[in-house]
């Protein structure tokens, strides 16, 4: 187990003290929590990022055990190293919140996000647009004949830049889950 | 053992097995099917309050003077939603509370029924946890689960929604299984913190304990700890309103209260420290001041239940996750088994220092001949209680800073006061559940008038019950806090901070069925108290004070420990524009 994970009831290997202090930097985490399925279990944990101020810039989150009834939930959020460590240690408080790692400094990652992504366009652009979808390995799930749905899953950097490039060929409208992670390795 | 019974058998089942003697409560449409079950037994007390602020309020009295959870039944809707202030209350002061409340039946939920309301959603972020039990199988368990959960780790109150039909049907009682919660916050502390802490407290020259509500909760036998590491190492100690009682106020360590009306010795101690050892608090920001100037060279070690607790506000150099009293025993038994070491020469500098301080004699005020002092009247209140069986609460304003000041306390559970929330209204109940839990104590609520109107309705509870609660009100006829800031803050423009039309406080103590005392000359002050100590009932003593007297000393908003004002004397302009902001 990484020293900067933060095990349910305790946060004695704070990450908090490998960084400066009560430093202004913005970073962006990677948190996932793994969560009893219990009625009310998301809204307790977006409740407590609106109630105490925290951004929520993804969030997804589904059922990852039918037997022991536990989902997983994983958001990115932004904030200085204080609040990062605030936000752990507070979801830690929520009585049905298992477990709670910070994906971020706990070790390398894989982040995924899938989005679908609809296209309108004729001639040129919809050819360009094809030839596109073929290098960001975007598979066609809709066509007719002047518009494509793309389905397109990667790192969100990735994903932001399929879009910008279909946006100019005619990008009309574009859905995406927002990202699952898990650590690598064992 | 499962037995077959309904659901509103189960839940007076449920709190007979968790040991459940008294609940505070209000009927309602929602739970006539568990106040049946409560008509039909002799093992738990119900005590009907006026209103269900009242029966929140009243049940953290019960559970601060007891350690016990306090248990409140309401009904669904504004039986609900009239109890969201005392939820809160608790969930800042950290009180254990088991609070049930109904609902409508579950195949009518969401239809904007008569007396619906969306209780877990409101209550969501005012409890520790709450759970809306739509089967009668789980209603035991979950009855288990919330005592589990209110009164473990870092306590607080738990609510349970329980729709009408659910009360009505048939399940299996399940008995209590302790260890079957997934719930288990951690108790002890890590030994390496535990050492480093103990290091640094064998060669600080100038440390103090800074000990809160955390000392109280952990147990009486964490105060049992907390003196006996004080007293052997001679460290003066401190605390904040929620923690008063923890150390005894006639102990030789004793710096008194810190923080925006703390003493002035304590703040400095504060101020001055080179380490600094907070037990069981959280560096709220009536006790910090400025944060940049608060404590400046100190180590500081942070013992707290609650992980979320370090490195909130201040950055800690020791952190220890635990149960104050398990960790104090743990402080203890390394601190002896390494020889029992202090640094004595330099903290016997550090007393003296600090005696310095005590000197200023902080407390000081101008007395009257004329008009009683609202510091007087606590002193002697205090001089003529001292000794008694006797609890405190309090109302928020002027009255409770006074009363922190000037009453002492000897024991842990012996103050019961709104610290995080400041909720006016809180005194008259929480006096109510006091004297419940000790009827043959001595229970004053500390009062000012405009706090003690604003849940008067309880007198008709202690009447009913016969508690002989003692409504001890410092009248001044203003919001008194109110009125110190507008005056120190907003250029003496005194903006609704009066009341024109304050009642007959004895009249309204005769048409309850209590008694009325009314004092206004200092020379018949001890005489009236007396009367009212030894009156056989409830009784509002209405005490006529200065009127503008201002509280003091005070840190005020936005300045740090070393910057106190210690009396009237200059106190134009002293909060600037940035503390202004400030609450």
């Amino acid at each position: 187990m990484s020293a900067l994970h933060i095990k349910k009831g305790s946060t004695k290997h704070s990450a908090y003290n490998l960084r400066p202090n009560f430093s202004d930097v913005q970073e962006r985490h990677t948190i996932t929590i793994l969560v009893e399925n219990e009625p009310g279990v998301l809204a307790r944990v977006i409740g407590l990022f609106s109630g105490r101020g925290y951004n929520i810039d993804s969030l997804t989150v589904a059922e990852v055990d039918h037997t022991g009834h536990l989902s997983r939930i994983t958001i990115v959020t932004t904030g200085t190293p204080q609040v990062i460590e605030q936000i752990k240690a507070q979801l830690g408080r929520i009585v049905p919140v298992h477990d709670v790692t910070d994906l971020t400094v706990a070790g390398p990652s894989v982040e995924r996000e899938l989005a679908i992504v609809k296209v309108v366009g004729e001639g040129d652009k919809r050819v360009e647009a094809l030839r596109l979808a073929d290098i960001f390995r975007a598979k066609v799930v809709d066509s007719t004949l002047n518009s494509f749905i793309f389905e397109i899953t990667g790192a969100p950097d990735k994903i932001d830049a399929f879009a910008d490039l279909m946006r100019p060929l005619g990008l009309s409208k574009i859905a995406r889950t927002g990202v699952a992670a898990l650590l690598r390795g064992e | 053992m499962t037995r077959e019974m309904t659901g509103a058998k189960m839940v007076v089942q449920a709190l007979k097995d968790q040991g459940v003697d008294t609940v505070f409560g209000y009927p309602g449409g929602a739970v006539l099917p568990i106040y049946d079950e409560i008509f039909l037994q002799n093992d738990i007390r119900h005590i009907l309050v006026r209103h269900e602020q009242g029966a929140v309020h009243a049940a953290e009295g019960y559970a601060r003077s007891t350690g016990k959870p306090g248990v409140v039944l309401v009904t669904s809707g504004p039986g609900a939603t009239n109890a969201v202030t005392g939820l809160t209350d608790a969930l800042l002061d950290s009180i254990p509370l088991v609070v049930l409340t109904g609902q409508v039946p579950t195949f009518m939920i969401g239809s904007d029924a008569f007396q619906e309301a969306d209780t877990v959603g409101i209550t969501r972020p005012c409890t520790k946890h709450n759970w809306l039990v739509k089967e009668t199988d789980k209603l035991a368990e979950t009855l288990h689960e919330a005592f589990h959960v209110a009164t473990s780790g870092r306590p607080g109150p738990v609510l349970i929604d329980i729709p009408k039909d659910v009360q009505f049907a048939n399940g299996e009682y399940q008995p209590p299984k302790p260890a079957a919660s997934a719930y288990q916050p951690q108790l002890k502390g890590d030994m390496e913190e535990i050492t480093e802490l103990v290091a640094a407290l064998e060669t600080a020259e100038r440390p103090v304990f800074y000990t809160g509500g955390g000392v109280i909760n952990s147990g009486p036998g964490a105060s049992q700890l907390l003196r006996e590491l004080v007293d052997a190492t001679g460290i003066p100690i401190t605390s904040t309103l929620m923690g008063l009682g923890s150390y005894p106020a006639s102990g030789k360590n004793w710096l008194g209260m810190l923080g925006m009306h703390g003493l002035y010795e304590a703040n400095m101690a504060m101020h001055g420290c080179d380490l600094l050892i907070n037990v069981g608090a959280r560096f709220d920001d009536r006790i910090t001041g400025r944060l940049d100037a608060f404590s400046p060279n100190s180590k500081k070690a942070h013992i707290d239940i609650d992980p979320s607790s370090i490195n909130k506000v201040v950055r800690v150099d020791i952190p220890i996750v635990g149960d104050v009293g398990h960790v104090l025993e743990d402080i203890l038994k390394v601190w002896k088994s390494r020889g029992r070491k202090t640094n004595a020469d330099a903290i016997a500098t550090w007393q003296k220092q600090i005696s310095d301080w005590r000197a200023i004699r902080c407390l000081d005020f101008k007395n009257s001949e004329t008009t009683i002092k609202p510091q007087y009247a606590l002193q002697r209140l205090e001089e003529l209680t001292k000794g008694m069986d006797r609890y405190i609460t309090t109302e928020v304003g002027q009255h409770q800073m006074w009363a922190a000041q000037y009453l002492g306390f000897e024991d842990p559970n012996r103050w019961m006061t709104s610290g995080g929330l400041g909720t006016m209204g809180y005194g008259t109940p929480a006096s109510i559940g006091v004297q419940v839990a000790h009827p043959d104590a001595l229970v004053v609520n500390v009062a000012g008038e405009a706090s003690w109107l604003m849940n008067m309705q309880e007198m008709g509870t202690a009447v009913q019950y016969r508690l002989p609660v003692k409504q001890f009100i410092l009248n001044n006829e203003r919001l008194g806090m109110v009125r110190q800031w507008q005056e120190l803050l907003h250029g003496e423009r005194y903006s609704h901070s009066w009341s024109e039309a304050l009642p007959d406080f004895v009249k309204l103590a005769e048409a309850f069925g209590a008694k009325g005392i009314i004092c206004k000359d200092p020379k018949d002050l001890d005489d009236a108290i007396m009367e009212m100590i030894e009156y056989d009932g409830p009784v509002i003593f209405d005490c006529l004070v200065e009127k503008h007297e201002n509280c003091f000393p005070m840190i005020p908003s936005g300045k740090a420990h070393n910057e106190m004002l210690l009396g009237e004397a200059e106190t134009q302009g002293v909060i600037q524009s940035g503390g202004a902001v400030l609450v």
